[in-house]
């Protein structure tokens, strides 16, 4: 771990409602030690605007993990940032050089409308997940959990759809503004265990037309969102959930 | 006086059954005309809302976050409890409970601990039901691993992300009823105060995250869901937004707070690297199965991990714990990593570190096999350190990672407070004074799921609740205070940040009540507290106004509260003259220098009462009686 400090210019989405269209506004983050996360870079900023009597930068964060799925910005034009596989709470300064100029802006969604600055409302994604994102198993009606065989490489295929973090980024990253990552991802982890098929064809058409009712965007194959999810949700999950679909449509 | 425990009467194993027997039930047609609120989505919140929504309740839940998926239960890494002997090691639940009442040293309640091993089977149930991903082996049967603190492998797991998948199964039923309209959620809402109206909880009072309104929710009860307060550390494993302002002013209404200096120290975290540090990783406990942990054996050894001959690293817990050797439970492991640390043997910059080194088990297994038990875990390692951990052993510290102490409830999981449940972290009820890994999601799931929505039918039933809505004057005056309080924030003006005096209470509390505590410290600690508690009423600065979105806001109400808590635990540290579990009190130790209990005075429950603004609170002690187990010296030799 070999410390250092960079320096660095931020543009920074501004937008609340005494600025309700938004714009850009110029920062100095100086002394950043590389060690830092993005967030703790940006707390240093804030603190600094703090004590200069402005208003801090509003962003979304909880976990600071990688979990959670709370934080997210688009960061020079990617979303979660450069780094591949990685939330933005986990992209650490190291990988920036001093002197760097570094955008920021929220996801920019018709679904996600603007709270403040980076801050989005991404409540449309509960509103998908109500619609059908769920085994219906009551509470105390389970049988012993060794009776139902999940072989390990379909368990482990559910698995790779299931660490979904709900955070947004396939939307922000997808020039259609589309949720099918998010949507595949779901309808793929509880399609392909045995406890999900039952209620299979109903969920997927119940998630995909709220899915489309919210005014998320179609899939054209851009691919754009699987190289930005921090998760590294595959596409396939797509490509399933549109074939669940067809299988659902006529049968 | 403090209320009675409500533990039935009988044998251990049939107290929950007898008693399940002897609660009365509310007719499903009825149910419909009840109103419950659940504070808090997290394992226990969202499995007991959607359970009582299940069962017909109309429940309001809320959340701070933007979505329930994301509260702080989705964090935990390792696993789940459950006595299923899926391993045929000789598992039970008796072995379960005893594991568990002995990992916390003797500072639970048998009746609640052996309700959690029984229910503990459930709750597996309930989550492969669900659809939960867990670990499989190639039969399609579920995997176990091991955790501190047992001798058998009864740890349920998926991969590394064990409390997002068993968040997510919560969620998505929490969800199901959402779309019934069952279940009301309300994202985005920080409760700042409990409404009492004729001695019963009957509403909250919450900020509008995004509007800044403060608006009022009425019910029948209120289910405080909240987490745990290991923020007060500033620097800890939880989330950012962990805190206890739910449950410190349910307090302030009359709530009793049981054991608040019971915090968990977790040996394996990420050291802290620099003062502008926001929050502290932690590495799952799962990676003592094959890491190893040592230090060098003279003090002062710069040389990297690599160039020091096994003849001189010291595997300290090997050496010291041969039966358990890496896998002591977690106060043990912790005070252990601080004493190497005092002698000087830590190492990295900062020297308070000790190494995990994964060698040998790479050696032994290949690194195929490591990748697929700990991947995860190694991947975020290197995204914060910058270093390989397949390569170089990785650096650990403790850190505050869990609080035991909470809310004092009966065995119904209610308050002293008519109404008023606390369920999940937010409560005192089944670690004693020290938590067992991979038993805290067990306990969520187990109150939300299968204790609280019997419970809470039994107290519907039984009570006569008379008909009060958000007209009522308490709602008024509640949000009168609330808002006076908000108000008083905003227009203090001074020169620290909210974070700066958080920080600054972090380190008191991290220095003077963390893993070793001494009376001459905590006195001191007492006073610095109150001198810092009112700097920050004199200096504080808030940006901002409260009709916003106002983060600093959010911020600046829960620090004051964990200014208050700070308080009232050190005073609680300081009364308990005894060491036990994750509490050692440098005064109480054993020849070998293992915490030495004083079960004469001090197998009890310390209760206290909030008895006003700067008064010194009220303490009530429960006596903890144990007629099933034998009350030893925990030794994991």
């Amino acid at each position: 771990m070999t410390t250092k400090t960079i320096n660095l210019t931020l543009k920074v989405w501004r937008q609340n409602r005494s600025r309700p269209k938004g714009g850009f506004e110029n920062y100095t983050a100086k002394d950043i030690s590389t060690d830092m996360s993005f967030l703790e870079m940006l707390d240093v900023v804030n603190e600094d605007l703090v004590l200069s009597g402005k208003e801090p930068i509003a962003f979304d964060h909880d976990c600071r993990e990688g979990i959670c799925g709370m934080c997210g910005a688009v960061v020079d034009g990617e979303a979660h940032g450069p780094l591949k596989e990685t939330t933005l709470c986990q992209l650490h300064m190291r990988h920036f050089k001093s002197g760097d100029t570094i955008v920021i802006e929220p996801w920019r969604a018709r679904a996600f409308p603007i709270v403040k600055d980076l801050v989005v409302d991404r409540s449309a994604f509960d509103e998908i997940i109500a619609s059908g994102g769920y085994i219906s198993s009551k509470t105390g009606g389970a049988q012993d959990a060794n009776n139902i065989l999940v072989g390990k490489e379909i368990a482990d295929k559910a698995f790779n759809a299931a660490a979904c973090i709900g955070c947004g980024a396939c939307v922000a990253a997808c020039p259609n503004a589309s949720a099918m990552l998010f949507v595949g991802a779901k309808v793929s982890h509880l399609g392909l265990l045995p406890q999900g098929r039952p209620e299979a064809k109903t969920r997927v058409h119940n998630m995909v037309r709220t899915m489309d009712r919210l005014g998320f965007g179609n899939c054209s194959n851009e691919t754009e969102c699987e190289v930005q999810c921090p998760k590294s949700i595959s596409i396939r999950e797509i490509a399933r959930m549109n074939r669940e679909f067809v299988k659902a449509s006529f049968s | 006086m403090l209320p009675d425990s409500k533990v039935p009467a009988g044998p251990l194993a049939e107290k929950w059954d007898r008693h399940r027997f002897a609660l009365k039930l509310v007719n499903p047609a009825n149910r419909k005309k009840y109103d419950i609120i659940v504070v808090g989505t997290g394992l226990a919140g969202a499995s007991a809302a959607a359970s009582l929504g299940e069962l017909g309740y109309n429940v309001k839940n809320l959340c701070v976050q933007d979505s329930p998926r994301r509260a702080h239960s989705i964090a935990a890494q390792g696993g789940i409890n459950a006595a299923k002997n899926y391993s045929n090691d000789g598992d039970s639940t008796w072995r379960l409970f005893y594991d568990t009442i002995k990992g916390g040293d003797f500072r639970a309640r048998e009746a609640n601990v052996y309700r959690l091993a029984q229910l503990s089977e459930n709750i597996i149930d309930q989550c492969v039901a669900q659809g939960v991903p867990f670990a499989r082996d190639y039969g399609g049967l579920l995997d176990n691993r091991s955790f501190g603190g047992a001798q058998v492998a009864r740890t349920f797991y998926a991969r590394g992300q064990t409390g997002q998948q068993l968040l997510i199964g919560a969620y998505s039923a929490l969800m199901r009823q959402v779309s019934t309209g069952r279940v009301k959620m309300y994202p985005r809402r920080e409760m700042l105060d409990l409404i009492l109206v004729n001695g019963k909880a009957r509403g909250i009072v919450a900020r509008n995250l995004i509007t800044g309104e403060i608006e009022s929710y009425s019910g029948h009860a209120v289910v405080l869901a909240t987490g745990g307060y290991g923020n007060a550390y500033f620097l800890s494993t939880n989330a950012m937004s962990s805190n206890v302002t739910a449950a410190f002013r349910a307090y302030r209404k009359g709530a009793l707070f049981a054991n608040p200096c019971f915090t968990q120290i977790h040996p394996t975290c990420i050291p802290v690297h620099g003062i502008h540090q926001s929050k502290l990783t932690l590495m799952s406990e799962s990676l003592r199965n094959d890491g190893r942990v040592w230090v060098p054996k003279t003090p002062g050894d710069k040389r990297r991990p690599g160039d020091i001959p096994e003849a001189e690293r010291d595997y300290y817990l090997e050496r010291k714990y041969p039966s358990f050797g890496n896998l002591v439970p977690r106060d043990v492991a912790s005070r252990n990593a601080k004493e190497q640390c005092d002698q000087g043997k830590g190492v990295g910059e900062t020297g308070l570190a000790v190494y995990l080194d994964f060698a040998e088990a790479i050696k032994r297994d290949g690194k195929d096999v490591i990748e697929a038990k700990y991947g995860n875990l190694f991947e975020m390692y290197e995204k914060i350190t910058g270093e390989n951990p397949y390569e170089t052993p990785m650096m650990i510290y403790p850190a505050v990672h869990y609080t035991m102490g909470g809310l004092w409830v009966d065995y119904n999981l209610m308050t002293n407070i008519d109404g008023l449940f606390a369920i999940g972290e937010a409560n005192f009820s089944d670690h004693g004074a020290n938590r067992l890994g991979a038993s805290a999601l067990m306990q969520g799931l187990a109150d939300g799921y299968f204790v609280l929505p019997y419970t809470m039918g039994g107290y519907l039933a039984s009570n006569t609740i008379e008909n009060v809505d958000t007209s009522h004057k308490a709602f008024e005056a509640s949000k009168n205070a609330v808002t006076e309080q908000v108000n008083k924030l905003l227009s203090i003006g001074g020169k620290q940040t909210v974070s700066h005096l958080h920080r600054r209470l972090g380190k008191i509390l991290w220095d003077y009540c963390g893993i070793a505590r001494d009376e001459d410290e905590l006195k001191k600690a007492l006073t610095l507290i109150r001198d810092l508690k009112e700097e920050f009423y004199n200096d504080v600065n808030v940006p901002g106004s409260g009709d916003d979105f106002n983060q600093n806001l959010e911020n600046a109400g829960r620090v004051a509260d964990f200014m208050e808590l700070g308080e009232l635990m050190v005073t609680d540290a300081l009364h308990r003259k005894e060491s036990c579990g994750c509490h050692l009190n440098t005064a109480f130790l054993t020849e070998d220098n293992e915490p030495l209990r004083d079960d004469e005075n001090f197998a009890m429950v310390a209760a206290w009462e909030y008895a006003g603004e700067g008064k010194e609170p009220t303490l009530h002690k429960e006596p903890l009686t144990f007629e099933n187990v034998e009350l030893t010296q925990r030794s994991y030799k």
